[in-house]
């Protein structure tokens, strides 16, 4: 695992992937056929592998690694969705997750594409931002929501959770409400890492600066993928963190709330 | 039938409309009369009484007693009938509605009639002793079910029944699963349904006197006899029942002492009371119009009748108890569903009843089951969604697809079989083993446990590799034999009831001529479907034992698993179940009924797990199968709704009996609020319906408080979860049991 602590942009989307009959195609992890939090209503999650950020939490460790995916063309993925498209269109929708979406863009804006054209989804982007800045405004053209990891607000500590820096998370956050996006912003609750007031204050202040923002998700940290890591052979660090209590869960949520954002 | 009955109850049937059901018994006539439907929220509903509260504390004492003992005591010098015990009370001046079914509440009655060995087999576990006049009247004087049956037994049904090929057959005990017409006491008293029987049985006078004839006649005067004897009970309590009810406290008193005479005198496998609901709310709300009701006190009744639904008892063997999981009785409420001219048969009641699970709490029973269409309004929808949520307490029912098959006055008999109210009754014939057929096919006959050859006349496959066209041609005709060898067990069971233990009340409330179904059942069904999987698109080699027998089986290679929408493996799961139905059409059976199966386990998964070997999908020996038409456990990884499209596949045509699935999730995975919660699941249930999926048992529990609760039990009374068709008291259920429930896949996503 690299560490960047230059604060520099060292990440980059992947080059166009094709299959050996020269079909777009790209690193899927994993299929759910309904979630029902990952957006709005039932999803269909495409859980893609690869991401830059080595988040001290992450509980899926197992798609961190883009070559841990199998390879699957974008009309193999629209023809897994298109089984499930008439109940998505009245209970919730497409969301595309990862790892990185970001990482392949080329891959997921096709398949955002397809979605939303020959089936008429609501479709949504679960992304922490790193890369967005190296995308055309119009890459969003098929994207209803965007589902914004922001791992931390403090610079130092975001470094230190995700191995990455924080500035084009901001800036992507920025640049969503200026284009009018709709936002759900993601904030997994990590005791002793991202449970400080003062910090959540000015999370806080930030996102009721933005427009567009409909919701906040406090996603409480869990443990469920404390045995990934053991099984990938990583070090897991958080071994000896618990979960936070409904008490705490409950004082950020009201953070978030007291500025008038819908928060749950 | 206009009779001399008919003007005492033109008095009660004031402000009803309509006038065929005045004229001939219809109670489904009267319901579309007169019913209202009701498309709004729960927002109407009313709290607890303190009277209902102190009632249900004094119960609730008396039901921690039973856990700690088993059983709280047992009637055992009375072989039970509908008059058979004095009045009994849980605390008389609290009850609003009364009856119980011996003189005591949660005391148990022996029903002798059913057999005299599973009375004597139950005392004995809870150390009791059959009383001696009770023993010699059968011993001496009085044949039971169970001695009939086992008097024509062929040789080759016992070796199925020890070899637990077929398992749980109603040999010993009630058949059950004969829902009575439980209104018709509410609607038109007893005297008037003595008097249509009379009629009945008078309109055969002049008949040919076959068997046939000669056997419908004396059923008639059993019903006959049961009516007379339900009026009797009834006045024993006090209450004269010989009119129709006046109002909505007599309309819920009537129905339950029929329903009450019935358990009396029938220990029945599944009990159901049927439709009786929205039946009730047309009496609920004619009172609360006249100003002679208010919210608080229809709601209070309607409490006090879950009250005593929540205490029927029978008494069981521990192995009885062991396959169905503690306790069950199936006290099936079906609420809900269309009119088939489009309106809605939602009326506030169906709230009311589903509302008694915030009022009392939780529990398994009445087995509360939502008649689910995709046209009710969504009000109700939602709430069942929350009730869902917050209790994990009812099941689903596509009243889409029933509708179609039997009208829009159906009740479930147990957990998932429909039947047309009085109309329609079924010879339950619990299941066989398809997963063990299969590895009999493998073998030859001779079964993998024991090594005994079970069925003659059949090759074992001899090649190292299992080749899949070979596997389905033995398998083929072995479930060829498999059927002929089940339909003649349930021919003599079914014989033999009707003639020794007779259900006189619950015909009494039928008509005299009436559709039959002959109840067949299947189980293992994804173990068997996997296995063929396995066998068709991976390569599995065979491993024998010294005498050859097939024990194990080594797979090389990916096999699609039933449970991920996937045609390869989903087509074989739909050929087995249309194969094993027309291989059970082909047969003659008793009183001509109809065959039908059911895919549905209840908690017998787990014993038919343990009766069965290794299995080619890689399931190790003794492992349980998953419970109905479920998924194997841990095998459906694409989640919720992929794994009900492949259930929503197999074919209701094929198995009108009803198929099963148990999902189970946690709470926060569907939804980060409990708005999101209850409009997910909601339409997760629209989807699955809207798929023609038949049944769905929807939990929503976590992981962590059923360990919690395995280790604590004192703590979690009333902690209820369903399984296949119904639902249990976690703490009730066995260790095994239990982690079999926590194993099951919990579909959750993070």
């Amino acid at each position: 695992m690299s560490q960047d602590n230059t604060g520099k942009n060292s990440g980059r989307i992947e080059p166009v992937c094709v299959d050996e009959q020269g079909r777009l195609a790209g690193f899927v992890h994993s299929i759910e056929s309904s979630s029902a939090v990952d957006g709005p209503g039932m999803r269909f999650v495409l859980f893609v592998s690869g991401c830059q950020f080595r988040c001290l939490y992450c509980h899926n460790p197992d798609t961190i690694k883009k070559r841990n995916g199998k390879i699957m063309t974008a009309d193999q993925v629209i023809e897994e969705i298109a089984e499930y498209a008439s109940f998505l269109r009245f209970a919730g929708g497409l969301t595309i997750s990862g790892g990185e979406p970001l990482l392949q863009a080329d891959f997921v804006k096709e398949i955002f594409y397809l979605a939303k054209h020959d089936y008429n989804l609501h479709t949504a982007l679960d992304t922490q931002g790193f890369l967005a800045g190296q995308l055309e405004d119009e890459w969003f053209d098929d994207v209803d929501l965007v589902l914004l990891d922001i791992k931390h607000i403090d610079p130092d500590k975001h470094l230190a959770l995700t191995m990455k820096p924080l500035q084009p998370t901001l800036d992507f956050a920025r640049r969503l409400s200026d284009m009018g996006k709709k936002v759900w912003v993601r904030y997994v609750l990590l005791p002793g890492y991202s449970d400080d007031f003062d910090d959540v204050e000015k999370l806080a202040d930030f996102v009721s600066t933005l427009d567009g923002v409909e919701r906040v998700e406090v996603l409480p940290f869990h443990k469920m993928g404390e045995n990934k890591w053991d099984e990938l052979g990583y070090k897991y660090h958080l071994k000896d963190v618990q979960p936070p209590s409904p008490e705490l869960v409950k004082r950020v949520i009201g953070q978030f709330q007291a500025r008038s954002l819908t928060a749950c | 039938m206009t009779t001399s009955d008919n003007t005492s109850n033109l008095q009660a049937w004031a402000g009803f409309k309509g006038h065929q059901w005045q004229q001939n018994i219809d109670v489904r006539d009267f319901i579309q009369q007169n019913y209202t439907p009701y498309s709004g929220d729960d927002c109407f509903l009313a709290a607890a009484t303190d009277r209902t509260k102190q009632l249900w504390v004094e119960v609730s004492a008396l039901i921690e007693q039973e856990r700690l003992k088993g059983v709280l005591d047992v009637s055992s010098n009375i072989g039970s009938s509908i008059t058979a015990h004095k009045p009994g009370f849980i605390n008389k001046q609290l009850e609003l509605i009364v009856g119980l079914q011996t003189d005591a509440p949660l005391k148990r009655a022996i029903v002798p009639n059913g057999g005299l060995r599973m009375v004597e087999a139950g005392l004995q576990a809870y150390g009791y002793e059959l009383d001696e006049s009770v023993k010699e009247a059968f011993r001496r004087y009085r044949k039971d079910h169970n001695q009939g049956v086992f008097d024509v037994y062929s040789p080759d049904i016992l070796a199925c029944r020890r070899s637990g090929i077929i398992t749980g057959l109603p040999d010993a005990y009630g058949r059950g699963r004969i829902v009575g017409d439980y209104r018709r006491a509410a609607l038109y008293g007893v005297d008037f349904l003595i008097a249509d029987k009379k009629r009945e049985k008078s309109e055969l006078d002049n008949e040919v006197f076959s068997e046939e004839v000669l056997r419908s006649r004396e059923e008639l005067s059993e019903q006959i006899r049961a009516l007379q004897e339900l009026k009797q009970m009834a006045a024993s309590y006090g209450v004269d029942i010989s009119s129709a009810a006046t109002t909505a406290y007599e309309a819920v008193q009537w129905t339950y002492f029929a329903y009450l005479a019935a358990i009396k005198e029938q220990n029945g496998a599944a009990m159901s009371i049927g439709r009786i609901s929205s039946f009730l709310d047309i009496y609920i709300e004619r009172d609360i119009q006249a100003g002679r009701l208010n919210e608080t006190e229809a709601q209070e009744l309607v409490d006090d009748l879950i009250i005593k639904l929540r205490i029927v008892r029978f008494l069981r063997t521990p192995e009885y108890d062991m396959l169905f999981s503690g306790d069950p009785v199936w006290v099936t409420e079906a609420i809900g569903g269309m009119s088939e001219d489009g309106r809605t048969l939602v009326t506030r009641n169906s709230f009311r009843f589903l509302h008694s699970l915030y009022n009392l709490g939780p529990a398994p029973e009445p087995n509360l089951t939502v008649l689910w269409s995709n046209n009710m309004p969504k009000g109700f929808k939602d709430f069942c969604s929350r009730v869902s949520i917050e209790t994990s307490a009812i099941q689903y029912e596509s009243d889409d697809l029933m509708r179609e098959h039997w009208g829009d006055d159906y009740a479930i008999a147990c957990c998932v079989s429909a039947m047309r109210i009085g109309k329609q009754m079924q010879f339950f014939g619990a299941r066989c083993n398809l997963a063990k057929t299969m590895l009999y096919a493998i073998n030859g006959g001779i079964d993998e446990k024991s090594g005994v050859k079970v069925v003659d006349g059949f090759d074992p496959i001899e090649s190292e590799y299992l080749d899949y066209d070979e596997v389905v041609e033995k398998f083929d005709t072995m479930m060829d034999w498999l059927a002929t060898t089940y339909i003649k067990a349930l021919n003599a069971i079914h014989f033999m009831h009707d003639k020794y233990h007779y259900e006189r009340i619950e015909m009494a409330l039928h008509d005299r001529d009436i559709l039959r179904t002959m109840a067949c059942g299947i189980a293992g069904l994804s173990v068997a479907a996997d296995s063929l999987s396995a066998i068709k698109h991976a390569t599995v080699r065979v491993i024998r034992n010294d005498e050859g027998i097939a024990t194990d089986f080594e797979i090389n290679g990916e096999f699609p698993a039933y449970g991920n929408n996937d045609d390869r493996v989903d087509d074989i799961a739909i050929w087995l179940v249309e194969t094993f139905m027309q291989k059970i059409r082909k047969h003659k059976t008793y009183r001509n009924s109809v065959p039908t199966q059911s895919v549905l386990t209840i908690t017998s998964n787990v014993v038919y797990g343990n009766k069965t070997g290794n299995t080619p999908d890689g399931r190790r020996a003794g492992e349980p199968f998953a419970p109905g038409a479920n998924p194997m456990n841990g095998r459906d990884k694409k989640g919720f709704i992929a794994s009900g499209a492949s259930v929503a596949k197999l074919p209701y045509e094929s198995a009108l009996d009803g198929i099963s699935w148990t999902a189970t999730s946690s709470p926060t995975a569907f939804g980060h609020t409990l708005t999101d919660q209850v409009n997910n699941l909601s339409n997760c249930v629209d989807m699955f319906c809207h798929s023609k999926g038949f049944h769905i048992n929807v939990n929503m529990l976590d992981r962590d408080t059923l360990l919690d609760a395995m280790e604590h039990p004192e703590n979690y009374p009333q902690l209820t979860l369903r399984v296949s068709g119904y639902a249990v008291n976690f703490i009730k259920l066995t260790r095994e049991q239990q982690l079999d429930v926590i194993n099951r896949t919990f579909h959750l996503s993070f």
